[in-house]
């Protein structure tokens, strides 16, 4: 039976959620046609959008927070009185008898354009999902233009810098409240451009070109499973669609209600599921196509805590996590122990781990960091953890993003520009204690120190597999925090700690990179950002360098005004621009885990109160299409059903469900305990390790690799990543293409060239003939020449008649008058 | 009298003026040789004249031969010149037309 | 003497005969005059001829023009072409090449209209007599004729002496 029903609450944040990406798109087209003429070249405007972005993601948060307690809170009781009331009790699904209330997401849509039948159409889908991404995006997008403006300060693209990271913004905001396929491959694809544009940001230098070709390319082949799986999508629920809401087989919430109708059929639900994951494969760098996260470090840092860490790697896992009624039935996921998403995630997760101990760049430690912590995510989702891998997400955009801004942070002013852990850094804690300091809380929020927000997300993923019955998977993510913790402490022994090496002790790098350097005759910015490309040891000018003396080989330097710490010049700690979003994010990492502590009783379930959708069949003449200007009045019921039934049996006639009723993992010490002490041995034996292998000391551990012969083939079968990127690049892509290549080459050689060819040639012949023949033949020879012999050769002729000869004369007189006079006889006879 | 004596008495000596004009060299010759055509042509006159009765022919006569010696009059001083300055009268020599 | 000629009979045999003469004589010398080799013998052909044609002018009644013809042009036009042959010629005697080259080619012509003629003339006037009782002409009508009708061509004519005399002196003058 059904509950009463409850006016919907809504507002016009909610209503009008649709103007959060279009903000800056605004922005966006301004810096685009203003940006150069601004003061501040156009940040101002990025700022100001995304500003405006989070203000009005906000207001929808705030208002879908409101419309939850609202429908929530027209039962028995408030939430925060079932909280109370439900504290220690684990909260599993409406199977438990409890009413679960299903809020009703705001639909919107209009029709952009209609053909052949189908319509095609822009809208807003605001559930708890869609405000929660908004408010990450919005927020994380802001922090790192304020970082921006003092770290990317003189770059040579500064205005179009800003330009692509708030189209990049306005993508993401257009995917994640994407009310069908189509805008979310619209949005989708404005972020691959936007990743394509930002990771070549430098693209006078080949490799940063060729990094963001990779990345696109990569991402590209993913994404032909997003066109095969919406095409398949598409055609298996449109007659649904049509029949049940009355939109076409591209609205999300059609195709999710679809899967979960039992009419669909397993095998096409299957197939979309699987080419729906390549596309995530491909953009959440799960493995095989995750070589190119690594290589898109080339581009500035700020993209790299904004795309490639926090927002848009994991559109992948927004993706599933959207359509996860397609994946729950496609791939069975309540059923079985195994299956491609969770093995991928899995394998995804370990192999990038044991990437991340042979890096000695920093940021290509954080960036396996982020594969495999997003391959932990795919592996709760694939297990059914859905709450949890969101929980996720959220988290790891913090941490992760404090972590690239930190490492950003570290390259501006102590490493200077470089990013090499081993060459330049070391020893930077006491340099830089706000760095220091903020980079330990993200570190610990990543690798899951009790309490922060790492601690609580990953274990509630690792519990939940376990949970639902993915018994190996369950270890491998255990193994995974293992490993996370180990190289993360690698990598901040390596930053922090020991002794400076290198930039972080006050050297700028080899001299004998200066001689390139200095022959080019670039100006002061160009060179300033030629060095943040990643090199090491890469040296600007500067004319303030009083006060070193081991600068011999500083010749003629140009001037370097953009240098903006030129008085110090030493390692220090950033300016207060750079510093803000880091603390800031730290500060979150510590404590945005408590919106989900289960451990603490049900209100501290925040987020799944108001992100995961309830798992109720609802009427479905509830569901109106509205159009733009006519909100959806869905009006939030509640089922009593005490069975599952979304996602386990089909529906009852004239109800749709929308999301699978999944399990969650109830809270245990004992587990959380055991992952603690996981983490903890990990940190002591990385700690140990490290002090040994790159301390002062000596010690049996250092050059093991190199003398081992086993040990230094697994060293090199890592540092050259498995050799994945070389069965890429040289067999796959060069067999493919280099034939094709050849034969389009020929093609145009002896094809296009040669009809061009035989055309002149034919032409040129045609031209000869007609000189011959009909030029000099026809018209010299026959008209003109002919006509001047017949012109003296009738002069010839008649002269003889004129030859002054009288007798002749005479002659001629009297014979044409005898011939005249018998002409006129016989005439008259 | 046949009519036709005389007219054809006339035809001949014409012929035989037409061949004179052709065939001679000289000058003179040929000036002789049209002298006969008048003379000719005269004879005719006179015939039709007394064949008609009519007086015309007699006067047409008599004014061919007026004007026959006025013509041999100047011809004859053209062709003096001619001798005068080049020396020949024989028709062949006196052309200078190349053809 | 011509009403004796024209009382005889129809035939009129004597005027034939007379007539059958006085042609063959002119035809002969006519063709002396185109074939002779000497200039002075075509010239004395040539009065032949004149001659000949002032008796044929007699006996057709045409007894003014013939003594005109006579006057004129065996007295004064002959007189006239002697002095030219004398005044023209290099030297005296036979003259090898009076003809031209090609002579022969006046041959055909002169046949054709010969042919030409002759066949339109006895065509046309095949048996056409002269009226047998024709009388001589009176010199009374020419004159009448020519001071009346044909005033403007016989002072036309003068004319036509007058240039003729005047050209032939200025031609002729020695400068």
């Amino acid at each position: 039976m059904l509950a009463e029903t409850a006016a919907a609450s809504s507002g016009w944040f909610l209503e009008h959620a649709w103007l959060i990406p279009v903000v800056p798109v605004i922005g966006f087209a301004l810096i685009i046609l203003f940006g150069k003429r601004m003061p501040m070249k156009g940040s101002e405007i990025g700022l100001a959008s995304m500003a405006g972005a989070l203000a009005l993601s906000i207001g929808t948060a705030y208002q879908w927070i409101q419309r939850v307690d609202a429908a929530h809170g027209d039962h028995e009781g408030s939430a925060l009185a079932r909280g109370i009331t439900g504290f220690g009790r684990s909260l599993t699904a409406a199977a438990s008898g409890e009413e679960a209330t299903y809020v009703a997401p705001v639909i919107k849509s209009w029709t952009w354009w209609q053909s052949g039948g189908l319509e095609f159409g822009l809208g807003q889908h605001i559930d708890g999902l869609a405000v929660l991404m908004l408010i990450l995006v919005a927020f994380i997008s802001c922090l790192v233009q304020i970082f921006s403006l003092e770290y990317v300060r003189g770059d040579r693209r500064y205005t179009h810098f800003f330009a692509s990271l708030t189209l990049f913004s306005a993508g993401m905001l257009t995917m994640v409240l994407a009310e069908n396929m189509v805008q979310l491959i619209l949005g989708w694809e404005i972020m691959g451009l936007c990743s394509f544009l930002l990771i070549g940001h430098w693209w006078e230098d080949k490799a940063n070109s060729r990094a963001a070709l990779k990345a696109f390319f990569t991402v590209r082949v993913g994404d032909m499973g997003l066109l095969v799986g919406t095409a398949i999508v598409f055609f298996g629920a449109n007659a649904y669609a049509q029949d049940t809401f009355g939109s076409n087989g591209f609205s999300i919430q059609a195709i999710n209600a679809w899967a979960l109708s039992g009419e669909a059929s397993h095998t096409v639900l299957l197939w979309a599921s699987v080419a729906l994951f390549i596309a995530c494969i491909g953009k959440s760098g799960q493995f095989p196509l995750h070589t190119w996260l690594p290589d898109a470090m080339a581009g500035p840092t700020p993209v790299s805590s904004l795309l490639h860490s926090s927002t848009m790697v994991v559109a992948g896992v927004f993706l599933v996590a959207r359509m996860y009624p397609v994946f729950w039935e496609g791939f069975s996921i309540p059923d079985s122990s195994v299956n491609f998403i969770v093995v991928i995630g899995g394998i995804t997760t370990l192999v990038a781990a044991f990437l991340a101990f042979v890096q000695t760049d920093i940021k290509k430690v954080l960036a396996y960091s982020t594969v495999s912590q997003l391959g932990l995510m795919m592996m709760g989702l694939g297990a059914g953890a859905w709450i949890a891998a969101v929980f996720h997400v959220f988290t790891h955009a913090f941490f992760k993003c404090c972590l690239f801004l930190c490492a950003g942070s570290i390259a501006h002013s102590g490493s200077h520009h470089s990013f090499d852990m081993k060459r330049d850094m070391g020893g930077l804690r006491r340099i830089m204690p706000v760095t220091f300091a903020c980079w330990m809380i993200a570190t610990a929020a990543l690798t899951g120190f009790p309490f922060l927000a790492g601690f609580w997300s990953k274990d509630e993923i690792i519990a939940t597999v376990g949970k639902n019955g993915y018994e190996v998977f369950f270890y491998v993510g255990f193994l995974s925090a293992f490993l996370t913790a180990a190289y993360m402490t690698r990598a901040t022994y390596l930053t922090f700690f020991g002794k400076p090496r290198g930039a972080a002790a006050g050297e700028h790098g080899d001299d004998d990179d200066h001689a390139e350097e200095h022959e080019q005759a670039h100006d002061e910015a160009m060179v300033h950002a030629m060095a943040h490309a990643g090199g090491p040891g890469v040296h600007t000018d500067h004319t303030d360098h009083t006060d070193h003396t081991d600068h011999g080989a500083h010749g003629a330097h140009g001037a370097h005004g953009a240098h903006e710490d030129g008085e110090h010049h030493g390692p220090h700690e950033s300016g207060k621009l750079l510093l803000v979003p880091i603390c800031i994010l730290a500060f979150l990492s510590i404590f945005a885990g408590f919106l989900q502590a289960p451990a603490f009783g049900e209100s501290f379930e925040k987020l799944k109160l108001w992100v995961e959708p309830a798992a109720v069949p609802i009427a479905d003449d509830d569901f109106l299409v509205s159009g733009f200007g006519q909100s959806a009045a869905l009006t939030p019921r509640a089922a009593a059903t005490g069975e599952l039934v979304c996602g386990f049996e089909t529906p009852p006639n004239g109800e749709v469900c929308v999301f699978p009723a999944v399990t969650h993992a109830p809270f245990s010490w004992a587990k959380a305990g055991v992952a603690t002490i996981i983490v903890f041995s990990a940190y002591a034996l990385s700690l140990l390790l490290c002090v040994l292998v790159y301390g002062d000391g000596r010690s049996k551990l250092k050059g093991l690799t190199q003398r081992n012969r086993l040990l230094g083939a697994g060293h090199r079968f890592l540092v050259n990543k498995y050799y994945l990127d070389d069965l890429y690049e040289k067999v796959i892509v060069h067999g493919v293409a280099y034939p094709i290549s050849k034969a389009a080459y020929w093609v145009n050689q002896h094809v296009l060239d040669g009809t061009v060819n035989a055309v002149g040639k034919g032409g040129r012949r045609t031209g000869e003939w007609i000189y011959n023949y009909v030029d000099q033949g026809v018209i010299d020879g026959i008209v003109v020449d002919g006509s001047g012999k017949a012109a003296r050769g009738t002069g010839g002729a008649l002269r003889p008649l004129q030859s002054g000869k009288v007798n002749q004369y005479g002659a001629l007189l009297f014979g044409a008058a005898a011939i005249g006079a018998l002409v006129l006889v016989i005439v008259n006879i | 009298m046949l009519v036709n004596n005389f007219l054809l008495l006339g035809a001949v000596l014409f012929c035989i003026g037409v061949y004179g004009v052709i065939a001679r060299k000289n000058a003179v010759m040929v000036l002789m040789s049209i002298e006969l055509i008048l003379n000719s042509v005269n004879l005719n006159f006179i015939a039709f004249s007394a064949l008609h009765g009519n007086i015309d022919g007699n006067t047409m006569a008599l004014f061919i031969i007026g004007v026959a010696a006025a013509e041999v009059g100047v011809g004859l001083a053209m062709v003096l010149l001619i001798y005068r300055n080049r020396k020949s009268i024989s028709l062949d020599e006196l052309s200078e037309m190349k053809g | 003497m011509s009403a004796v000629i024209l009382a005889a009979d129809d035939i009129q045999v004597a005027q034939n005969i007379g007539f059958g003469i006085i042609a063959a004589v002119m035809v002969v010398g006519a063709l002396k005059v185109v074939t002779s080799k000497n200039v002075v013998h075509a010239a004395l052909a040539l009065v032949l001829v004149l001659s000949g044609a002032a008796a044929q002018y007699i006996l057709l009644g045409a007894e003014f023009v013939g003594v005109s013809q006579v006057m004129v042009y065996v007295g004064a036009v002959m007189v006239l072409f002697l002095f030219g042959v004398m005044l023209t010629r290099a030297k005296l005697g036979k003259e090898t090449d009076l003809d031209q080259p090609k002579a022969w080619v006046g041959i055909p012509v002169a046949l054709l209209m010969l042919g030409v003629l002759g066949w339109v003339l006895i065509d046309g006037f095949g048996d056409e007599r002269l009226p047998a009782d024709a009388s001589p002409k009176a010199v009374v009508e020419i004159s009448d004729s020519i001071l009346g009708p044909s005033l403007v061509p016989f002072l036309a004519l003068t004319f036509v002496l007058v240039a003729a005399v005047i050209g032939g002196i200025v031609l002729a003058r020695k400068d």
